[in-house]
């Protein structure tokens, strides 16, 4: 249990940064600072967060912060880890911290990614997932879940938004081996904190897979970004649970809100509520259905059920 | 009494991976390629022997190679890779990265062809593909020189006044795989010429700096400025490194090898191994009275134009051995550069700008012998800039 | 004022300083701004660990405080605190 007041004052991720009024993604950077305990070292792919925060010559950061491409910030932080492992006596110091946003983990950074787990560097992956590729301007992902209006999967006659199943991070990271491996959302603040935590406590790589809301590109009111972390969580849309060494546990028991509420709030999922589009909404109501049973499996021990 | 020398019988690629361990290089990070690939296995042979300080990490892909290089030399290391052709293409844009965060990696370039079609062997195409990438590049002769350079380049490249990555060029195959006598420098001799690193900029807690930020239209062209500053500061540190070298061990190197121009009129150019070769049949020719000299170029980037100018001034012809090409230019890369070099002379050697040795094709000296035939024709009967190609067949 | 030139400006895009974000205001962004009705408010900082700046400080006492310089505006604050002690205002 954390309690707020524990947490410190100082602001590591600073204000002066150009993330939009009410932005998700800035409030899981802030709190990811907040929760880690030893000195952090930041590396951080293209996306909302670089950009937004490092614009020459105002950084948000008060700490050791680097950015270089698009899909190699896993493969950066390897070098980063793996030379002051050796100058620090075969155990770093810091807590190496890696944030990509969905596009630049899910897909231009899924190989680095890959390719720093299986080497079992020290460090945790952030990934702030809002569902598309939002800095360059909503285009979709293959995080993007089913029927979601993005500027390249839009709502036309020949196209209902996105068709095709959101990529499981949490089991690609767990094809790795990875000790610990959860989801999380800030929308529960106890639990992400709690997360952040295990995951930099573990000796070797560990990864969360964190819901950022956009206002902006999910087409809701800046006012209420941690509301529709709390719906995803509630609905089962996202579900929050963890994997320590390959043993899943479910961290919150949603009361199961209305998803039609959730996606209604939303502008990318208005047109899932035409009636030409109804077979689209069932698809993407009963893939959040299965897998929430799956995970039901899982945390059972049981090996998953699957159609 | 005759002093007694050692020597090593080595490959190219093992005097890179031993000068990388004796140059207290801190990281390396590598994926194979043929024909780099000797120089990774070596160097993981000698970390693996237990007593180096170096950390070797093997990736899953060149990007990724040259990116964990960038990571652990913004967090203070002194970092080395190596590639070859499709390796350096795929890390195109962390060259330019590199460049641009001033980072001062040095990386071994085993120069060979770019697909398609594959071809595993050696020729200029990948280096050329990236040599506005804000590199500074310097193509080598032979093992030894391979050796020599890696230590001479994280001198140039970790100089304040410059700051920039370096590419120890060598040609694949030729090089990489040709077994030669090497002088290998002891141990207490490397750490006084090249000592460890002390980076002042770098990741560290107690500095926090942002590395990689965005730079809107109004400040980009004055990083872009420094970068072209610390390139014209090359020559004077590149000049100052060898001599230092050549003091502490005897072996002196120019950013330019001439040979016979003395009363040449002919002069055949070259980058890389091909220059041995050229320099034996240049000297039989001479011993038969014709008038030829050559001229190696060693640093490519920056390119010395204005000392190669006044090299090739009274020749009449200048032919360039091209191993790369500029397709849907008037001629080759390296030709290029002896072009914009000569641009302000009021009068100018004929350029003839020969294509020849792509894909690993060989260079024998019979055609070698043909270039310089063609130069001495060509003063009276080519116009100003031809390219043409060797032994191509029809 | 005149940005500085190549010669002053450290090499390679390199920002040495932390935070320097801070002398950039964001607080023009925002058409509304929250107020706080300070008896009301429990100190149970909700709205400063969900404020995505962030504009919100701990107080030595038990209420918080908005940096004005910096809030965007968006609401988040007003909307989550459980007692509702913060009402957003429209600006002029």
């Amino acid at each position: 249990m954390v309690t707020l007041k524990e947490l410190q004052v100082e602001e590591l991720y600073g204000p002066g940064h150009r993330m939009c009024a009410g932005c998700g993604a800035a409030v899981t950077a802030r709190m990811t600072l907040k929760s880690v305990k030893r000195p952090a070292i930041i590396v951080n792919a293209t996306g909302c967060m670089e950009v937004a925060s490092t614009i020459y010559p105002y950084t948000a950061w008060s700490v050791p912060w680097v950015h270089s491409l698009f899909e190699n910030a896993s493969a950066v932080a390897s070098g980063i880890e793996a030379y002051l492992k050796s100058k620090e006596g075969g155990k770093i110091n810091e807590d190496i911290i890696v944030f990509g946003g969905d596009g630049g983990t899910f897909d231009i950074g899924l190989q680095a990614l890959s390719g720093a787990l299986e080497r079992k560097h020290d460090f945790v992956y952030v990934c702030y997932d809002n569902e598309a590729y939002m800095n360059t301007g909503i285009q979709r992902s293959s995080a993007t879940p089913e029927g979601a209006w993005t500027t390249t999967t839009p709502v036309r006659s020949h196209s209902p938004g996105k068709t095709g199943l959101k990529k499981d991070l949490v089991a690609i990271a767990l094809a790795h081996h990875v000790d610990y491996v959860a989801t999380a959302c800030t929308a529960y603040w106890n639990d992400f904190i709690t997360k952040i935590q295990k995951a930099t406590a573990v000796e070797g790589p560990a990864l969360i897979h964190a819901l950022a809301p956009c206002p902006l590109g999910w087409r809701f009111k800046t006012e209420q970004t941690i509301q529709m972390g709390r719906m995803a969580v509630q609905t089962r849309y996202f579900p929050l649970y963890e994997v320590e060494k390959g043993k899943y546990k479910m961290n919150v028991n949603p009361h199961q809100e209305s998803l039609d509420n959730f996606l209604k709030m939303q502008g990318r999922f208005k047109h899932l509520f035409q009636p030409e589009n109804a077979s689209e909404l069932n698809l993407l109501k009963s893939q959040i259905e299965q897998r929430w049973l799956a995970l039901q499996d899982l945390c059972q021990g049981k090996h998953p059920t699957w159609s | 009494m005759l002093e007694k020398i050692q020597l090593t019988p080595m490959s190219g690629s093992e005097a890179v991976a031993k000068s990388v361990i004796q140059s207290n290089v801190d990281f390396v990070s590598a994926y194979p390629i043929t024909p780099q690939t000797i120089i990774v296995e070596r160097i993981s042979d000698l970390v693996g022997e237990g007593d180096t300080k170096t950390t070797f990490v093997n990736v899953e892909s060149e990007h990724s190679a040259i990116s964990a290089c960038v990571g652990a030399s913004l967090a203070g290391a002194r970092s080395f890779t190596a590639t070859s052709s499709q390796g350096l293409a795929l890390m195109h844009e962390v060259l330019y990265l590199t460049s641009g965060l001033r980072v001062p990696l040095v990386m071994a370039v085993a120069n060979r062809a770019l697909s398609a079609p594959i071809n595993i062997h050696g020729d200029h195409s990948d280096m050329m593909g990236s040599r506005d990438s804000g590199w500074i590049q310097y193509y080598v002769e032979n093992a030894q020189e391979a050796y020599d350079w890696v230590m001479q380049a994280f001198r140039v490249a970790e100089d304040d006044r410059v700051m920039l990555p370096f590419t120890v060029n060598m040609d694949g195959y030729v090089i990489t795989h040709s077994v030669e006598p090497i002088t290998l420098i002891d141990q207490t001799t490397v750490d006084k010429f090249v000592p460890p690193r002390q980076a002042k900029t770098r990741l560290d807690a107690n500095s926090p700096m942002t590395f990689g930020t965005l730079t809107l239209p109004d400040y980009y062209s004055e990083f872009k400025r420094q970068q072209e500053e610390a390139m014209r500061n090359v020559p004077a540190v590149f000049d100052q490194v060898t001599d230092e070298f050549a003091k502490l061990i005897g072996r002196g190197y120019k950013n330019l090898v001439p040979f016979e121009l003395d009363g040449a009129k002919v002069i055949v150019v070259s980058l890389g191994s091909a220059s041995g070769t050229i320099r034996y049949v240049a000297r039989g020719l001479r011993s038969k009275g014709l008038p030829v000299g050559s001229l190696r170029v060693g640093l490519f980037r920056p390119f010395p134009s204005e000392e190669f100018a006044k090299l090739v001034a009274n020749a009449d012809v200048v032919v360039v051995l091209e191993r790369a090409m500029s397709l849907g230019s008037k001629c080759g890369p390296l030709a290029s550069e002896i072009v914009n070099s000569l641009y302000d002379r009021p009068s100018q050697p004929k350029i003839l700008d020969v294509i020849a040795g792509l894909g690993g094709r060989d260079l024998a000296p019979e055609a070698i012998e043909k270039l310089f035939k063609t130069g001495l024709e060509a003063a009276s009967n080519r116009s100003g800039l031809e390219m043409e190609f060797l032994g191509v067949r029809e | 004022m005149k940005k500085p030139g190549w010669r002053e400006l450290p090499i390679g895009g390199i920002i040495t300083q932390p935070g320097t974000a801070k002398q950039f205001q964001t607080g023009d962004w925002r058409t509304r701004k929250p107020v706080l009705n300070e008896p009301k408010c429990t100190g149970c900082l909700f709205c400063w660990i969900w404020c995505p700046e962030p504009a919100i400080k701990r107080g030595s006492g038990k209420a918080v405080s908005f940096d004005l310089h910096y809030c965007k505006g968006c609401g988040i604050c007003a909307v989550e605190c459980p007692v509702h002690a913060i009402t957003m205002v429209e600006e002029k």
